[in-house]
């Protein structure tokens, strides 16, 4: 598969709500395998970029195709493009009335239609890529912060999508298992996944993205390879958020 | 025990032994009265005649008037409430639609159904629905039909005479109806309570609104609201006493039957307020029961 083939095609989009833009013509393309982290004070609108990616949000302007699907008010495409993007949240969003089990088969039993045998033996395989396979008949519940997390990740790579999409996915985490789960996305970037981020783990994106963008009021304000980003931005507002967090 | 009791009495103050003789006297009084003034003979011998009577015929014993209707008010509520959590929870999704029209409509049958009485919403549901529909669906012939039949006892079991089949599905039908606005509420109030991470994650996956409601949201929503609906259950229990007046043979029903018979006013009522007590109490008591932490399955 070539390599420069652009997966996910942002062209000058706008997002409003009510009358705040949140979006003010964001253009940003990612390739296949491509890894992209996206940084930002809060508020620059990073988690409404990504969610306008599966549509979580709907953009008011401009264009944005995913996997060939142009994203607009049909609803069969959005469903189409919804099962090739996983999404990762921040709150884990867990089904708590389902086995972690359970939580990684609803998908490809009731969504891609896979028969129930195969659906748990590929939810096994991908609870093993995480590392907790012992969880599989707990609940939620019974689980640590960092354990939802990779269940969370897991059930999104059960649909087998090509793109994965995380929203702050360590911001919830107590520290110390905030590692465990950048390990297991790490390991995923290393597989080949093509990858979007929003994420303040400096160290995990200088180690793993393609491609870093800095966003501040709606707007993209650098777009840099992390070897650049991290030692010379050109954007001074950059530079000084960069101080910031990497300040301890 | 002792210290139970010893540690009752403790708790005991004047104030309460004068509460309960002011009690004692109101109660004697209004006795009295009734014995005396409006020459009123109790005649408790007569009600257990009415529960159960012994069949010649057949050599057994058997229900009379009020076990009747008693167990016809039990068949009408099961079955209204059954078709009342379906439609609640049809209304209770309608109610958080996307669509305007949908969301207007569910709206509009709720707050009909909260700003009528509710005697006229059942004698409207009865003249201009269920009457109709038992006519057109010609479900009179059809029962005829099975009540003349041998064997009509898997039928008899679950709705009695078969003969009365049209009134008690009526009855059914009319309190179902009326509940359901109810029971859409609560319903309502279950899906909303469900944070929105739940809808976004089952989007995400790619779900329709159909499955992200049947597999994600509705099996949370209705564990949530497990404890009002069996209230709802309670009250409609209470509520059912209504359909007496569409002529379903329930123990409202029942009970004006044996009063215009036997003239025993008092017993009549006092009996059959101690059934539906029974009835509403105890289900009350083994649902708080359920609900104590630890027992039912709470996640």
């Amino acid at each position: 598969m070539p390599e420069d083939t652009p997966i996910i095609e942002i062209r000058n989009l706008d997002k409003f709500f009510g009358a705040f833009q949140a979006l003010t013509d964001v253009s940003l393309t990612v390739h296949i395998g491509e890894k992209v982290v996206i940084c930002g004070p809060s508020g620059s609108g990073k988690s409404t970029l990504i969610r306008c990616v599966n549509r979580l949000e709907e953009h008011s302007g401009g264009h944005l195709i995913v996997d060939g699907i142009e994203l607009n008010d049909h609803t069969r495409n959005i469903r189409a493009v919804r099962m090739e993007v996983g999404m990762v949240f921040q709150q884990f969003n867990l089904f708590p009335h389902l086995t972690v089990l359970e939580n990684l088969t609803v998908g490809p039993i009731r969504v891609r239609k896979i028969p129930k045998a195969e659906a748990i033996s590929r939810a096994r395989k991908y609870l093993d890529r995480v590392h907790i396979p012992e969880q599989a008949d707990k609940y939620p519940a019974q689980l640590s912060g960092g354990q939802q997390q990779r269940v969370a990740i897991a059930r999104s790579l059960c649909m087998e999508p090509r793109i994965m999409l995380f929203d702050e996915p360590t911001s919830a985490l107590d520290p110390e298992m905030i590692n465990e789960v950048l390990d297991v996305m790490t390991e995923l970037a290393e597989s080949g996944m093509t990858m979007i981020c929003v994420t303040h783990e400096m160290g995990f994106a200088n180690k793993v993205a393609d491609k870093m963008v800095f966003m501040e009021d709606g707007k993209i304000v650098e777009i840099a390879p992390p070897s650049i980003f991290f030692t010379k931005p050109k954007n001074p507002r950059c530079q000084a958020f960069l101080d910031q967090i990497l300040e301890h | 025990m002792n210290n139970k009791l010893h540690s009752i009495a403790k708790r005991l103050h004047w104030m309460d032994g004068v509460i309960v003789a002011v009690l004692i006297l109101f109660f004697g009084y209004i006795w009295v009265q009734i014995g005396d003034q409006l020459n009123y003979k109790w005649r408790w011998g007569l009600i257990p005649n009415y529960m159960f009577r012994y069949d010649e015929e057949r050599e057994r014993w058997v229900a009379n008037l009020l076990v009747q209707g008693l167990i016809t008010t039990i068949r009408v509520c099961i079955y209204a409430s059954i078709l009342a959590v379906i439609l609640g929870t049809l209304l209770g999704m309608a109610r958080v639609a996307k669509n305007l029209t949908i969301r207007m409509l569910a709206r509009t049958y709720l707050e009909i159904l909260r700003n009528i009485p509710p005697v006229v919403v059942i004698f409207i549901f009865f003249f201009f629905l269920s009457e109709q529909l038992i006519t057109a669906l010609n479900i009179e012939s059809w029962a005829r039909g099975i009540a003349r039949q041998e064997n009509n006892a898997v039928w008899e079991f679950f709705f009695g005479d078969m003969r009365r089949f049209p009134s008690i599905i009526s009855g059914v039908i009319v309190l179902a109806l009326f509940e359901s606005a109810f029971v859409g509420e609560i319903v309502r109030a279950g899906i909303e309570a469900i944070p929105r991470g739940q809808q976004e994650a089952a989007r995400s996956l790619g779900m329709s609104w159909i499955a992200e409601m049947r597999y994600i949201i509705l099996p949370q929503a209705l564990r949530k609201v497990l404890p009002p609906l069996a209230n709802q259950f309670i009250s409609l229990i209470k509520d059912s006493a209504i359909i007496s007046l569409i002529s379903v043979q329930e123990l409202t029903y029942k009970a004006v039957e044996l009063v215009s018979t036997t003239r025993a006013i008092f017993e009549a009522w006092i009996s059959v307020a101690a059934m539906y007590f029974v009835l509403c109490f105890s289900l009350s008591m083994l649902f708080s029961y359920l609900e104590r932490p630890g027992k039912a399955a709470a996640r």
